[in-house]
């Protein structure tokens, strides 16, 4: 489970623990016929192993005692042929196997990261990526391992157990049941075993995501950790989770230990009162020496099934564990889909005409609503600049056009359409946005501004580029075709700022939603882009998060959001002069309210504005 | 120009920088496949060196086992030859003898099993501890430089898959080794002593095991080094798209990330593919040479028994020795295996622990003088470039005196990050020095200088915990109380007072629920409490809203009224407030003086000073 409480599916509780593995199987049908030939080579190359020995026996029983040199190479012969055989068929065993669970590991990778795709924003906003990760990395080579491993010699020691036990029965029926009803104890310790296992891995493969999620969180933070030299206290911090995780092992390592030890007395005590009994029926006459020794010969062949057991077992519990946690992802289901009447807007019929109606928006496990009852109406071609204090609720507000949220409460329609009456895709087509933290993909810039249009034409990029002033991509060393982001050459925050500007604009979409576009931009820059900005505002409808009063004169209205609540609505000028609050927001006068610092004319570090 | 929709490799085929994909070039050049596997080799005994002690009782416990293991077949036959006579003359006395040594070997055989287990596995987690600990302690010494090229999805990934890998041979693996080891070696002495030229044909199969094993290793090397260097693009794929998983759907990037994320994936499957394959080759390989060794000792020592030049009974034993003898190289090439896998991993994590810094910690330490106004900061000739071709400050001569605020401005690319990057020590210049109160950065400990300097950028990183733990961070010794006046100083309080849970509202994953602007706030108290000497602020308050950029202007009066500071800025109001402001163009200082002399002077400062006056109105 993520470390806090999110929505996720319930843990399945009072389910088998099995279940979740089980529901992968799916993933095995395309390869049931090769899981049924690999089995078949396994238990062939199995006998083959077991008849060598066989056939050696009868070498020195038969030719060698007898005198017969033809016998012995014939003999000879066999067992070489019955060598090779076995050597093959465990070759292609693995062969076979390799692949399909290669493939499976590799089909259930895939689809998990495409349902990470689908699922929304707020999925991701309450996940640890590093469970995420962990759950793609580590959960799935469990899995694998089960597949290639585990299920497989689980399937072949039950069937050798099986088998030696009914020949044992058939030898003696006495003893036969002896070592039979040793599957008792044999069978309360593996499923003892098996839930305590099954505890211990899951926590321990939680904490393996723990890890990495703060293993990625300091890759992130490597600046800051850096700036203010806390390498110490995260190393600490580190060391806590290792040792956490340490000490996870540490247990699972006893509880393995204690069980693998009792999977070797149960078979040994067994062997100890088969030799008691079994002396004490000889001494009777009931039972021949011969037998007896055929008997305890036969019966040492279990050991190996009944060890190997604890491993199996154990590989089983943590395949299962990684399939709840694969599950957990996989059975979340995406809340932000295509309806199933949902409707394409053609991009030549859009009008343009934003309503919000009555939305509120909570996100998902809180209490309180970031956004209450908004209503709210951006005309075709109209520009809408939102104006509020930090952390009001602009930006949520503006990630509800494009649905990476779905409102709550109340609804957003595109020229009368519900956009949850859209196709997403095409909704999402209609929409330009940039948001206030640019992101850009380790991939050349020409990708990342054709981003949402791979198939924009040169021109419509150089135009976009042209109109966030980021002229700088061409003079990049391989110019556009340079790599940026992280892999790539690193941008300082005003280009990425224009970059992710000029994708949004790019082939200029129906419907511009831009958060505080031009914040890390020098004035200068700022006031070209603007000029630019405002030729392509005048016919797009446009949603625009403003901090600063140089950006307002991009829009026609303002809107003011005072604590998820839109409070007034006007010019910019309108609201300057009736709404305080808006004064205050946004004029560059500081507020008539006295600072509490008493600034000495000429001193240094005062507020002079 | 085009990028086409099915040409998915495309984007990674334009490096940058050879450095990118340096990890990838690791694997090719041979000169350091040899370099990091001798060092790999090394960190393995440092490693376990403080567990010799402990790996000598569990080798000892893993011996008694095995011991004990013996002994059972052999009292079971023991009890069949000797007890059953007695019995039948009415004597129990044997058979309860040999009863109770069975049930003393069994009793012996799990202890031993159980402590084996329990003590290797102790080991192994130990091992694994040790190292996580080190890789991660040294990641954070490495420079800002070095992650650059670095990337943050292959630093996860050594942490976590590579770890992983080695975690697997840890949990088991070495009874495999012992067990193999000593059967080895004492069947051969069996066999030799048993029947020379009988052993002689035997050991005829020791140099094609040999033989095959070499390839094994070989082969199994390369292939594994191509998994680990794999998996990690995978994961630096993953983490990538999962940060911006937000304009990956604004943007409708799925089916493309798709393909990516298929290919990158498809690479990994096939490089384990063939790990698989060379294990799918080599531990049949071992079965044949076993397989057909049985079969020529058959026919020879049934010629030879013919022959009457050995015994029967000889010939027999041989052979079940030879099965003890090649069923342990079995589970030994498993573990070769996994050893080969866990080497691939521990190479990689060797390469990091022997990178060294290109910002590294003095040798002998400096101590930062003593002065009643501490942070004076000069630049002498500075130059630095982050590629050697390009130049980015040439020649920057620039002093600070302690307490002065200075404001760089000028276009994007002048330089202004570089100085404050500079002045963090994130980079050391190519020539020239930057000095702190006159002592070289180069020569000032980790933690005096991160002690007088900080650096606020616009990119606030919130870490996993709570608001009042993100402040905490600038000063960890700081009580509630000073966390809190922090916050209020720099107009935080308010905002953070109004979360759900206060100063403990957990702020997730990257501060999720926090607004940009909020974050920087935050960001400004951990800067206000850690009260540095000198304060960098490069672009620390583009986020903010007018209000509440007052409030921060207004708390910087006072907060850097005793300090230098060093403030880069795009809005002119944060400008204004500065004691004196450089004007930065091509790495080079154009304009130097006080804001209100610059502006009525007619440079870019006052050109640029009307501009953002009349954007105000």
């Amino acid at each position: 489970m993520p470390a806090e409480s999110d929505g996720s599916p319930a843990p399945t509780a009072g389910r088998h623990p099995l279940h979740n593995l089980w529901r992968l199987r799916h993933y095995l049908r395309p390869h049931a016929a090769e899981f049924g030939w690999l089995m078949l080579a396994g238990l062939a190359a199995t006998g083959a192993g077991i008849s060598v020995p066989l056939v050696a026996q009868r070498v020195v029983d038969g030719p060698v005692a007898r005198q017969d040199p033809a016998g012995l190479v014939r003999l000879a012969g066999l067992a070489l042929l019955l060598g090779l055989a076995e050597a093959l068929l465990i070759f292609v065993r693995r062969w076979v196997q390799s692949s399909s669970s290669m493939a499976i590991e590799a089909a259930i990778r895939e689809d998990v990261y495409a349902h990470l795709q689908r699922l929304p924003a707020s999925f991701h906003d309450r996940w640890q990526s590093g469970q995420l990760l962990s759950r793609i990395t580590s959960d799935l080579s469990v899995i694998r391992r089960f597949l290639s491993f585990g299920l497989f010699f689980l399937v072949l020691n039950l069937v050798t157990y099986v088998a030696v036990v009914v020949l044992l029965i058939r030898l003696h029926t006495a003893l036969g049941l002896v070592v039979a009803a040793s599957a008792v104890p044999l069978f309360l310790i593996t499923r003892r075993f098996a839930r305590a296992y099954h505890t211990a891995s899951r926590r321990m493969q939680d904490q393996q995501g723990d890890v990495a999620t703060l293993v990625e969180e300091t890759a992130q933070g490597l600046r800051t950790m850096k700036a203010y030299g806390r390498g110490p206290e995260l190393v600490a911090r580190f060391a806590g989770s290792a040792r956490t995780l340490h000490d996870t092992g540490v247990g699972k390592g006893r509880l393995l230990a204690r069980t693998s030890a009792l999977l070797d007395l149960v078979p040994n005590l067994t062997l100890g009162v088969v030799l008691v009994t079994g002396a004490a029926a000889a001494a009777r006459g009931v039972l021949t020496i011969g037998e007896l020794v055929a008997f305890v010969s036969l019966q040492l062949m279990l050991t190996w099934p009944v060890q190997g057991m604890g491993w199996i077992i154990a590989n089983g519990q943590e395949a299962a564990t990684a399939a709840d946690r694969v599950q957990e992802v996989l059975t979340t289901p995406p809340a932000i889909v295509d309806a199933p009447h949902a409707v394409t807007l053609p991009p030549a019929e859009v009008a343009g005409r934003l309503r919000f109606e009555a939305v509120s928006f909570r996100y998902p496990g809180t209490a309180a609503p970031v956004l209450r009852g908004i209503d709210l109406t951006v005309e075709p071609g109209e520009t809408l600049a939102l104006v509020g204090a930090t952390g009001c609720g602009k930006s949520t507000l503006l990630s509800l056009v494009p649905r990476l949220h779905d409102v709550t409460d109340g609804r957003i329609t595109l020229d009368g359409h519900d956009l949850r009456d859209l196709r997403l895709a095409a909704l999402r087509r209609l929409v330009g946005v940039a948001f206030e933290e640019p992101t850009l993909f380790s991939m050349s810039v020409w990708e990342n501004l054709t981003l949402g249009r791979p198939d924009a034409a040169e021109d419509e990029v150089r135009a976009a580029l042209a109109l966030a002033q980021a002229d700088f991509a061409y003079d990049l060393p391989w110019g556009l075709a340079t790599r940026v982001g992280e892999q790539g050459l690193s941008l300082s925050g005003g280009q990425r700022q224009r970059l992710a500007l000029a994708r949004a604009v790019l082939g200029r979409p129906a419907l511009l939603v831009l958060d505080d576009p031009l914040s890390a931009l020098d004035v200068h820059t700022e006031a070209l882009v603007e000029a630019a900005l405002k030729r392509v505002l005048g016919n797009t409808t446009a949603l625009l998060v403003v901090h600063r009063p140089s950006t307002i004169a991009l829009a026609d209205r303002v809107a003011l959001l005072e604590q998820g609540r839109i409070t007034a609505v006007g010019t910019h000028s309108e609201l300057l002069a009736t709404v305080p609050a808006y004064r205050a927001v946004l004029s560059a006068e500081p507020p008539p309210v006295v600072p509490a610092i008493d600034p000495t004319p000429g001193g240094r570090g005062l507020v002079r504005s | 120009m085009t990028a086409t929709g099915n040409d998915v490799t495309r984007w990674r085929g334009v490096a940058v920088d050879p450095d990118a994909d340096r990890s990838r070039a690791e694997d090719t050049d041979p000169e350091s496949v040899t370099r990091l596997r001798a060092l790999s080799r090394v960190l393995l005994r440092d490693l376990l060196r403080p567990h010799r002690c402990r790996l000598a009782v569990a080798v000892g416990l893993l011996l008694s086992q095995n011991a004990a293991a013996m002994a059972g077949p052999y009292l079971v036959m023991l009890g069949i030859d000797r007890a059953i006579g007695p019995l039948r003359a009415g004597d129990g006395g044997p058979l309860a003898a040999i009863a109770a040594a069975f049930v003393a070997a069994s009793a012996v055989e799990y202890a031993a099993r159980r402590g084996f287990l329990t003590l290797s596995a102790g080991i192994g987690q130990a091992v694994l501890l040790d190292l996580r600990e080190r890789v991660y302690a040294q990641f954070l010494r490495l420079p800002v430089a070095f992650h650059e090229r670095y990337t943050s999805g292959r630093m996860v990934s050594r942490l976590t898959s590579d770890l992983d890998s080695i975690g697997e041979l840890v949990g088991g693996g070495l009874d495999s080794l012992v067990l193999a080891a000593l059967s080895v070696l004492s069947v051969a002495g069996i066999l030799l002593w048993l029947d020379l030229p009988l052993a002689a044909v035997t050991l005829l199969a020791f140099p094609f095991l040999f033989g095959l094993s070499r390839w094994f290793a070989r082969a199994s090397a390369a292939a594994y080094r191509r998994t680990r260097e794999t998996i990690a693009l995978v994961i630096v794929h993953f983490i990538e798209s999962m940060r911006g998983i937000r304009a990956v759907q604004a943007f409708r990037r799925e089916p493309r990330n798709q393909r990516i994320f298929g290919t990158v994936s498809d690479d990994y499957r096939r490089a384990s593919l063939q790990t698989f394959r060379l294990i799918a080759t080599y531990s049949p390989g071992i079965k044949v040479i076993g397989n057909v060794t049985v079969a020529a000792v058959l026919c020879y020592g049934g010629w030879r028994v013919l022959r009457g030049a050995t015994e029967l009974g000889v010939l027999a034993a041989f052979l079940l020795y030879l099965r003890r003898f090649f069923e342990p190289m079995q589970d030994l090439s498993q573990f070769y295996n996994s050893l080969q896998s866990a080497t691939a991993a521990l190479e990689k994590l060797s390469g990091v622990l022997h990178e060294r810094p290109s910002v590294p910690e003095p040798a002998r330490p400096v101590p930062l003088p003593a002065t009643p106004h501490p942070g004076a900061v000069a630049f002498r000739s500075v130059t630095f470039g982050y590629r050697a071709d390009a130049p980015i400050l040439t020649d920057l001569d620039l002093t600070v005196p302690a307490g002065q605020t200075v404001a760089l401005i000028g276009p994007t690319g002048a330089g202004k990050s570089t100085i404050a990057k500079l002045l963090a020590r994130f980079h050391d210049p190519v020539s020239g020095t930057v000095t702190l109160d006159g002592v070289d950065l180069r020569d000032l400990a980790d933690a005096d200088l991160r002690r007088a300097v900080v650096l606020v950028t616009q990119e606030t990183h919130l870490f996993g915990g709570t608001v009042a733990e993100n402040i905490r961070f600038g000063r960890p010794g700081a009580d509630d109380a000073a966390v809190e006046a922090a916050a209020r100083a720099i107009g935080a309080h308010d905002f953070i007072a109004a979360l759900p849970d206060g100063y403990a509202t957990q702020v997730h994953r990257r501060g999720g629920r926090l607004s940009a602007g909020q974050r920087q706030l935050v960001a400004f108290a951990r800067a206000f409490l850690a009260d540095p000497a000198v304060l960098i602020l490069d672009e620390a308050t583009s986020s903010l809203d007018v209000p509440t950029e007052r409030t921060v202007q207004r708390a910087l009066g006072t907060i850097l009224a005793d300090r230098t500071a060093l403030v880069i800025a795009h809005r002119l109001s944060t400008v204004e407030t500065a004691d004196r402001v450089l004007v930065l163009d091509a790495g080079r200082v154009v304009e130097d003086g006080p804001p209100d002399r610059l502006a009525e002077a007619d440079g870019r400062y006052a050109a640029l000073h009307r501009q953002w006056r009349d954007s105000l109105v």
